[in-house]
């Protein structure tokens, strides 16, 4: 636990706070990790909120998606970053690809599931007042399933900003793995810890803030039928799109 | 290919530590995570602190934890054994919250039903809650034990031997087909677990056949249970 408290010493030495042509500040260090994540979570978002509406709302090509997003976990992420690098050279582009491969299977997962779990009931009586397929989808199954969806949108989040840590690791600078990398490299343990520690509440912190956002901005609707992140007790109403791994069985 | 052919008894052993590697934290997570699932589905207090310290620890970014596990429990830098720990976790991470939903949706009047006919609680855990529990704690082990093989080879960095070390090595080299080969090899790696997931899946859970969810498929495994 030592360690622990050696990275705290580090975070909290001013000198590391300020930026110097050389030495970018950890604040600098935390803007950049935000940004990498913030343009992978939109390309992500961009792929997967359509392919996920169109999935949950007809219920074709559940099946490849499912088999897609397993083989999309198996994919060793520091393998194919190696590989992306020395394919486009270094840039914002190879970390880029990376981490939307990483966070679209929980973001589509969340979505799809989202829509599904709405019941069919409450789909074909919308449909017979005579909403067409698109009214049903925005005004129905995405209010109804926003729960789930933003789980999954939160689970992504997460993995994205604990990712983003490799891209420090082949040496294209950036974002708080820069610590992490040059750690390890020099042997500097407290500058490895100040950087684990870092990323870590980062996470936390990003994730609580989309957590009262969830809370608050999210509608809730009666039934409890949006707040099945918490608890267990709520998770029996879809034991199969708990919040981190909406798994779906059988496949 | 060419590279492939010559370098076969280097990429076999590789891919042979990265098995062994993957075996422990899958199954050490399994058998920890079935307990603290259990036990997070029956306390509310349990429930919120397991589930938010397993969110915590799932942000740990693997690179780091594979270099502080042998500075906080004291083995050396390249004992395989931090490899093991540091995924353990994550195992587990993963794992209890699936467990804890899997638990949850054992429907309450089966378990009634199994107290009412005199099971004990330990009866009625091994031989109701957790066979009926058993397809979704399934498919979380599938997502633990693809997600465990995969970062098996994260551990490259700290120069624990796997199929990790092509990534590192094809890359200082500049090598795009070393670099393939361990891509390929990982997933293949993974591909055959899961396959033998699903075999045990089978065997284990006859009555679940045929890809039903777990919440439809329990009206025949209750005829079962009180049969």
């Amino acid at each position: 636990m030592e360690i622990v408290l050696k990275g705290i010493a580090w975070i909290v030495n001013p000198a590391h706070w300020t930026s110097t042509a050389q030495n970018p500040s950890i604040g600098d260090r935390i803007g950049e990790h935000l940004l990498y994540t913030l343009i992978s979570l939109a390309v992500c978002a961009a792929i997967a909120v359509p392919l996920g509406f169109a999935v949950g709302h007809t219920g074709r090509g559940r099946g490849f998606v499912i088999l897609a997003s397993n083989a999309a976990r198996a994919l060793p992420t520091l393998g194919l970053y190696a590989a992306l690098l020395l394919a486009v050279g270094f840039g914002l582009l190879p970390i880029t690809i990376v981490l939307v491969i990483l966070g679209i299977p929980p973001l589509l997962a969340g979505i799809y599931s989202g829509i599904e779990s709405v019941d069919r009931l409450t789909v074909d009586a919308a449909r017979s007042v005579g909403m067409t397929e698109l009214q049903i989808l925005g005004k129905v199954e995405i209010p109804l399933g926003i729960g789930l969806i933003f789980g999954g949108f939160r689970a992504a989040t997460l993995q994205i900003i604990a990712t983003v840590t490799i891209a420090g690791y082949f040496g294209f600078g950036g974002g708080l793995g820069h610590y992490i990398t040059f750690g390890i490299a020099a042997n500097d343990f407290p500058q490895l810890a100040a950087g684990a520690i870092l990323v870590i509440v980062l996470a936390l912190a990003v994730d609580g803030i989309l957590a009262l956002i969830q809370r608050f901005v999210v509608p809730s609707v009666s039934g409890g039928t949006t707040h099945t992140m918490r608890t267990a007790g709520d998770g029996a109403r879809h034991p199969a799109a708990s919040y981190r791994t909406p798994i779906k069985e059988g496949h | 290919m060419e590279w492939v052919g010559t370098n076969v008894g280097l990429i076999w052993g590789l891919a042979l530590s990265q098995i062994w590697l993957s075996i422990p934290p899958i199954l050490i997570g399994f058998v920890l995570s079935v307990p603290l699932g259990y036990l997070a589905n029956r306390n509310r207090l349990a429930s919120s602190l397991l589930l938010s310290l397993g969110g915590i620890l799932y942000t740990i970014p693997s690179l780091a934890l594979f270099v502080a596990i042998p500075i906080v429990i004291g083995t050396s830098l390249l004992d395989p054994i931090n490899v093991v720990v540091a995924l353990t976790i994550y195992a587990v991470a993963i794992m209890v919250r699936t467990a804890a939903g899997a638990f949850a949706a054992v429907p309450r009047s089966v378990q009634d039903s199994a107290t009412a006919v005199g099971f004990s609680r330990w009866q009625r855990f091994v031989t109701v809650d957790f066979p009926l529990a058993g397809p979704v704690l399934l498919a979380g082990l599938r997502v633990v034990s693809v997600s465990t093989v995969s970062l098996v080879s994260v551990g490259a960095v700290i120069g624990t031997s796997s199929l990790g070390f092509l990534f590192t090595d094809g890359f200082q080299r500049n090598f795009f087909t070393e670099i393939w080969t361990g891509i390929i090899g990982t997933i293949i790696i993974a591909a055959i677990f899961d396959l033998l997931l699903l075999l045990v899946g089978r065997i284990t859970m006859p009555w679940n056949r045929r890809g039903r969810g777990a919440g439809r498929s329990v009206p025949r495994s209750v005829a079962a249970v009180t049969a």
